[in-house]
């Protein structure tokens, strides 16, 4: 049971959907990242997040796909000490296999210390959820998340350098402009345990972090967003989103190759269309695509693992590994935000 | 005269004057005489005896004892003359229920300051109830009753006793011993014994009788 | 069977005032008894709606073992080792006016609220501006309109249901009213756990788990408030039934020759007994119902003062309204069917057994009755001896009542043996055949009058007792409230600035100036207030002390040494010499008790500089001022003068008592109202067996007054002797009633207050019940009385009749 009151807002702020940016910080163009600062939080922008997946498998070849996120999203643009703070976290985890699919949700108030990141050395933490690092940066990872019916305990080795997306970390978002900044790390390893319904699963995998933080990152005609982050087995990643818009869909992303070579993708380069849609949880949502990047020869249909991979939180969304075939073979997550 | 009963007339509620229970009835009875007042049922007898009682009252006519007219008494006064000169025995329930037989016997005497100790333990003996002394009423046999009920009427010595068939709920044999008893004390008493009864037998044992028909006095 | 029905009903037409009786017996039994039922539903129901509608209910909390709060780094500490639990911060918040429960939760962990549900649905409802400066306050109607009033106070928002004296507002907001931060009141711990966290014991052992069937303090303390009442609502009922239990039994006696004639003209006993039977729940539903309908309107009259009570002395919120329920109608139609049972089923008995032809003889009295009695006083001293086993065997306020229940039922089965034996005694001493025949006759009526003088017995002791108690408890604390209000001006102010700026301009002024500080912390997880005091010689001189060492005072004020209430002394056991900790790092020596009378819950106090140094940010806004009773007034003016200070933060000596008075008296009105109701109702059932005796007190009168007594004396006699049963039971009352109220004093007010108070006598009370006593027995004979003294001559005669 999750508190009554403010939810239904909260959930407004950290879903993105707060279309005005009064009195908070606004991404700029020419701002260049600095790590590791802006590893830890931006409380002057009115969202942020650290967005883990996870495609992991157990010692047979069975499929499971686990999801870490920490959302930070502010009342006020600011920080301060003890309840007063205006920041709020919010933290989902995930853990999905072909059958069963289990979300649990964390809040916390800002100022106590009960939520939170920090920057050296590394540690995001809500409640006894953590991400931590032995130093500043994010190459090593330790990630673990516990509920009442699921928990994981993973190890994570960074394989590649940091991906800035868009124009050096400043991702466009709409065609008037809005925007956020946003880097990721897509290429880990990883090894670990989950535990699912008492039983401890031995696991290995690949993951892929996502920052990303702003203060407007839709526009007012944006109603949701489509994402997607693939990793194929010729080693490249795809990450591509489609926020969807009455006025026209807009579509971004970013190409990276084996070696760690990152190109923004051209709006409308990358394409995304729906072949199936399906009714989970009462809420009708495309669980079958067909992805198409003409630039790299790519053409894939991604299919969900778990076509139940609702996340049933405050703000309810769809979020699941998926597997890539067609032209390319490989795995990958796949959100779908706006359909509720 | 002790007793004088002049042209006396009583009524019950509801009775036309020419049923009434008791019309212009007239007698006399002296002291130490014995009178026995026979009479069919319903014939008045009983309402006749509670009347020389001062239990009840007349509507005309005049009752006295030793020359005191009843119509000049009150409550108190009619209370005093039972008190202290009559004695009544009933046919039935005479005895005070929360007393014992001793204190049943010997409380009339006392009510009228006229408690003669020997008096009373020679009636106990005569009338056998020594055994008796520390029963309840409850707990005796109906001629046992009525034998304390005659002590406790005679021990006080009154002038007058008033007897309502007072063997009229017990067999043959009781009652001829119950009597007898009676007549013999009250002889002994001096007392004077207006007897109302049905018994020609008992009737025959007194000094007077009198026959009570359709209220008046034949 | 429908002119069977109607013969037996008829005799209703002809006795309508038997009728009367009886259904006013029963309907008054029922009213009191569902009057009592009606204000403890509705009071429970209030707590528990209290604790249903802030979402607690069913929650195990985690309070101090000792200390003033739970760290906010402790709290957050066991969030981080993955315990989900929800902070609450709650304190007293001191408005101008009254003082109120403010709650501040942390709106993201807290579990739903059922009485903010609406409020949440609501339009005016943006809940992020909870979050938000200037964020907001929740209240009930009432006290919302009250706050809108204050200066500087953020938006107020409603909601119905919160108990009338409770804020709700975010902990942040929370903090800052109640000038506390860094620290929670008491943690909820979640529902939903994951599995093999490490254990709450070790990971904060200076915390106590309570699960929700601990109750709280209020909660147990009110407990003991309604078994009261339920007791007395139980004692009046049964008192009551005696009513009930006379009227049956007349009305089946004088309708003996009926039920006779009935069964000779061929009605079946089953027939009677089943027709008798509809004829009794018919009564009962009829009187049932208008005792409901009685009961409602007394439960109504009566709640306002209980609410107050409830307030007043355990701060248990009960709001003033009634409302009808189902249930209640149901268990109190219950009560008067059940009751109408108990007290026809003899009479029932006795008419299934009715002889076809017998004559009725008189009524045997003596032996078999005395034989029961003996019995029935055998029974009594057992129950008396349970009683007293109880208490010495088991702790607790139930083995108390279990005593009271004891002796009370034990006295009142005893009484009639008791009474015949003191009748013989008398009977023996007396002189004249006539008083010895009023003794034994009133021996001889004492079957007949056991039901209707045990319920005046226990009416009697009831009211000595508990009259007693509660007069001793009002002399206490009269003597109490004058050593302890010594100050002559109490004087709040609005903020600390303020306060801080009052202290100065008394010192300017030389007035003498005692602070009022304290620190609400818990020992041993039980609430515990400790004052700071200066040393004055105003402690020295007045404070109530029950026990102390001859230098308290001066370790006190050298900061060693701590004071503390008896009810914090007896509820665990800690004396004078004994060792008190407050905090891990701060124990003191006891050296001595006081008593302390206003509230259930511990107190203690120590200097006020070592109180500052342990807890700087206590409140500094109360003043106890000592100066000349004369300049009182124009202090006040000039206070108004000079800060602005309203008339209610000013409150002199004089009519803080007086308040405080009316308060203990509001807490007794409900007692005081069911001890007269109960006394009446015992002589309204002295009547109703005096009349029921009527027709077997005939042919025991008839003979004597055949020997010569008059009506009028016998009339006379009469009253004397319902006057001399009475005066005897209250005689035998009187112990009863002393033993009742040592009992109260001394096992329930321990108890149920925490605190002993001394038995003081009012010899005057108990003369005012028996002439209370006397009178009722009076008025109940007057009317056989009157009867007897214009009875007919020819109706006396018809006794020896030879028919009857």
């Amino acid at each position: 049971m999750l508190c009554w009151l403010p939810l239904q807002a909260l959930a407004q702020g950290f879903a993105g959907l707060g279309t005005n940016a009064d009195g908070y910080a606004i991404p700029e163009r020419d701002y260049r990242l600095s790590f590791p600062q802006d590893h830890g939080p931006h409380p002057d922008f009115r969202i942020e997040w650290w967005y883990l997946t996870a495609n992991l498998q157990d010692q047979h070849g069975t499929p499971y796909g686990i999801q870490w996120t920490l959302f930070r999203s502010a009342l006020q643009p600011g920080e301060a000490e003890g309840w007063r703070s205006p920041q709020l976290w919010m933290a989902h985890a995930g853990l999905t296999s072909a059958t069963r699919h289990f979300s649990a949700e964390r809040l916390a108030r800002g100022g106590i210390g009960q939520a939170g990141v920090s920057t050296a050395p590394f540690s995001a933490w809500i409640d006894d959820w953590r991400m931590t690092a032995p130093n500043a940066t994010l190459n090593q990872l330790k990630l673990s998340a516990t509920d009442a019916e699921f928990a994981y305990d993973l190890t994570l080795t960074a394989e590649g350098p940091l991906i800035l997306h868009g124009a050096q970390g400043y991702s466009v978002k709409s065609r008037e402009g809005q925007a956020s900044y946003y880097y990721s790390q897509p290429r880990y390893t990883l090894s670990g345990t989950v535990t699912l319904e008492g039983q401890v699963i031995p696991v290995t995998g690949q993951a892929w972090l996502d920052r990303e933080w702003s203060s407007q990152p839709l526009s007012s005609g944006q109603s949701g967003w489509d994402w997607f982050s693939l990793s194929l087995d010729s080693g490249a990643k795809l990450m591509g989103f489609r926020l969807r818009d009455d006025a026209g869909d807009f579509t971004s992303g970013t190409w990276i190759t084996p070696d760690g070579q990152a190109t923004a993708l051209s709006p409308g380069a990358f394409q995304a269309r729906s072949l199936e849609v399906q009714t989970v949880d009462g809420t009708e949502v495309p669980t079958r695509w067909e992805v198409r990047l003409p630039d790299r020869d790519l053409a894939v249909e991604v299919t969900p693992l778990n076509p139940d991979s609702w996340m049933d939180v405050s703000f309810a969304y769809w979020e699941g590994p998926v597997q890539v075939t067609g032209t390319h073979q490989g795995v990958g997550y796949l959100e779908m935000t706006g359909y509720r | 005269m002790l007793l004088s009963i002049r042209n006396v007339t009583k009524a019950y509620p509801g009775q036309p004057p020419e049923r009434a229970v008791l019309r212009d009835v007239s007698m006399e009875l002296g002291a130490g005489e014995t009178l026995a007042l026979t009479g069919e049922s319903g014939s008045g007898k009983s309402t006749l005896l509670h009347l020389a009682g001062a239990l009840d009252h007349f509507d005309r006519g005049e009752i006295l004892l030793d020359d005191q007219p009843y119509s000049d008494l009150g409550d108190a006064g009619r209370a005093r003359l039972r008190r202290g000169q009559i004695a009544v025995v009933f046919q039935q329930f005479n005895l005070v229920a929360s007393l014992t037989v001793a204190q049943n016997i010997s409380f009339h005497a006392r009510l009228s300051a006229q408690h003669d100790t020997n008096w009373t333990e020679a009636l106990t003996d005569r009338l056998g109830l020594r055994d008796l002394l520390d029963r309840y009423p409850e707990q005796l046999s109906g001629g046992q009753q009525q034998r304390v009920a005659i002590a406790r009427a005679l021990a006080p010595r009154p002038r007058l006793l008033l007897a309502d068939e007072p063997t009229g709920n017990l067999d043959e044999a009781a009652s001829e011993a119950v009597m007898s008893l009676m007549l013999d004390l009250v002889a002994d008493s001096g007392t004077a014994l207006f007897l109302v009864t049905h018994s020609e037998q008992i009737a025959g044992r007194l000094h007077r009788r009198l026959h009570l028909r359709g209220g008046t006095l034949q | 069977m429908r002119a069977t029905g109607q013969a037996l009903l008829s005799h209703w037409r002809r006795h309508p005032g038997q009728l009367l009786l009886l259904v006013l017996g029963l309907a008054m039994a029922t009213a009191l008894w569902s009057a009592v039922q009606a204000i403890n539903g509705e009071a429970r129901r209030s707590y528990d709606q209290a604790a249903q509608q802030l979402g607690a209910a069913q929650i195990d909390i985690l309070v101090p073992r000792a200390g003033d709060g739970i760290a906010l780094s402790r709290y957050v500490a066991l969030r981080r080792a993955g315990w989900q639990l929800a902070p609450v911060l709650e304190g007293r918040w001191r408005l101008p006016d009254r003082s109120v429960t403010l709650q501040g939760i942390d709106l993201l962990s807290h579990p739903p609220i059922p009485a903010l549900a609406q409020l949440a649905n609501s339009d005016e409802m943006d809940p992020l501006a909870l979050l938000q400066p200037p964020g907001r306050l929740i209240a009930a109607p009432g006290l919302a309109r009250y706050l809108r009033t204050l200066p500087d106070l953020p938006p107020v928002l409603e909601a119905p249901d919160l108990p009338p004296d409770r804020v709700i507002t975010d902990i942040a907001l929370a903090e800052e009213l109640l000038n506390r931060s860094g620290a929670l009141s008491r943690l909820l711990v979640l529902r939903e756990q994951s599995p093999g966290l490490p254990p709450l014991s070790t990971l904060a052992p200076e915390l106590i788990r309570q699960a929700p069937s601990e109750k709280t303090s209020a909660q147990r303390l009110t407990d003991s408030f309604h078994l009261n009442l339920t007791a007395f609502g139980l004692l009046s009922f049964a008192v009551g039934l005696f009513i009930v239990h006379g009227m049956i039994g007349l009305a089946f006696e004088q309708r003996r020759g009926l039920f006779r004639t009935l069964r000779a003209m061929g009605v079946s006993l089953r027939g009677l007994i089943a027709l008798l039977l509809v004829e009794l729940i018919l009564l009962a539903l009829l009187a049932g119902g208008l005792g409901l309908i009685l009961g409602f309107f007394l439960a109504g009259a009566l709640l306002p003062d209980v609410a107050a009570t409830l307030r007043g002395l355990y701060g248990a919120p009960v709001e003033g309204g009634l409302t009808l329920r189902p249930l209640w109608i149901l268990s109190g139609l219950g009560m008067a069917l059940a009751g109408t049972f108990m007290a026809g089923g003899q009479a029932l008995w006795r008419v299934a057994r009715l002889p076809l032809l017998s004559a009725p003889g008189v009524q045997s009295w003596s032996a078999r009755a005395r034989s029961g009695h003996r019995w029935q006083a055998l029974g009594g001293a057992g129950l008396a001896v349970v009683g007293v086993l109880s208490v010495l065997l088991f702790d607790g306020l139930l083995a108390g009542f279990a005593l009271l229940a004891g002796i009370m039922l034990g006295t009142a089965l005893a009484l009639p043996v008791v009474l015949s034996l003191l009748l013989t005694l008398l009977q023996r001493s007396a002189r004249g055949p006539l008083a010895e025949w009023v003794w034994s006759d009133m021996r001889a009526q004492l079957p007949g009058l056991s039901l209707a003088l045990m319920a005046l017995l226990l009416a009697i002791a009831a009211n000595i007792g508990v009259g007693t108690m509660v007069s001793s408890f009002r002399l206490t604390f009269l003597g109490w409230m004058d050593q302890r209000l010594s100050a002559e001006l109490y004087v709040t102010a609005r903020n600390d600035a303020e306060g801080a700026a009052l202290q100065e301009w008394f010192r300017q002024e030389g007035i003498r100036a005692l602070p009022i500080r304290s620190l609400d912390t818990r020992y041993n997880g039980t609430p515990l207030r400790v004052y700071g005091v200066i040393d004055d010689a105003t402690y020295r001189g007045n404070w109530p002390i029950l026990e102390a060492t001859t230098d308290s005072w001066d370790r006190i004020a050298e900061g060693r040494a701590i004071l503390i209430n008896e009810q914090l002394a007896r509820r665990f056991d800690l004396w004078t010499g004994d060792i008190l900790t407050l905090q891990a790092d701060w124990e003191l020596p006891i050296v001595g008790v006081y008593s302390d009378y206003g509230n259930p819950n511990g107190q203690a106090i120590v200097s006020l500089p070592d109180l500052l140094e342990r807890a700087p940010d206590i409140p500094h806004r109360q003043f106890g001022l000592r100066l000349p009773p004369q300049d009182v007034a124009a202090l006040q003016s000039r206070l108004q003068d000079s800060f602005g200070l309203p008339a209610s933060a000013m409150i002199d000596q004089v009519s803080l008592k007086r308040e405080s008075l009316a308060i203990f008296d509001k807490t007794f009105v409900v007692t005081g109202a069911l001890n007269i109701l109960t006394l009446g109702v015992a002589g309204f059932a002295i009547l109703t067996s005096l009349l029921t005796l009527w027709t077997q007190r005939q042919p025991q009168l008839a003979p004597v007054w055949a020997l010569g007594v008059t009506r009028a004396q016998l009339a006379r006699l009469e009253i004397l002797r319902s006057v001399l049963l009475a005066v005897l039971t209250w005689a035998i009352a009187l112990p009863l009633g002393l033993a009742l109220a040592w009992v109260l004093l001394s096992v329930i007010n321990v108890e149920a207050f925490g605190w002993k108070l001394p038995l003081f006598l009012f010899p005057l009370d108990w003369l005012r019940l028996a002439v209370l006593a006397i009178l009722a027995a009076a008025l109940a004979a007057l009317i056989p009385a009157r009867r007897l003294r214009r009875l007919p001559p020819a109706d006396l005669l018809k006794v020896f009749a030879h028919e009857r």
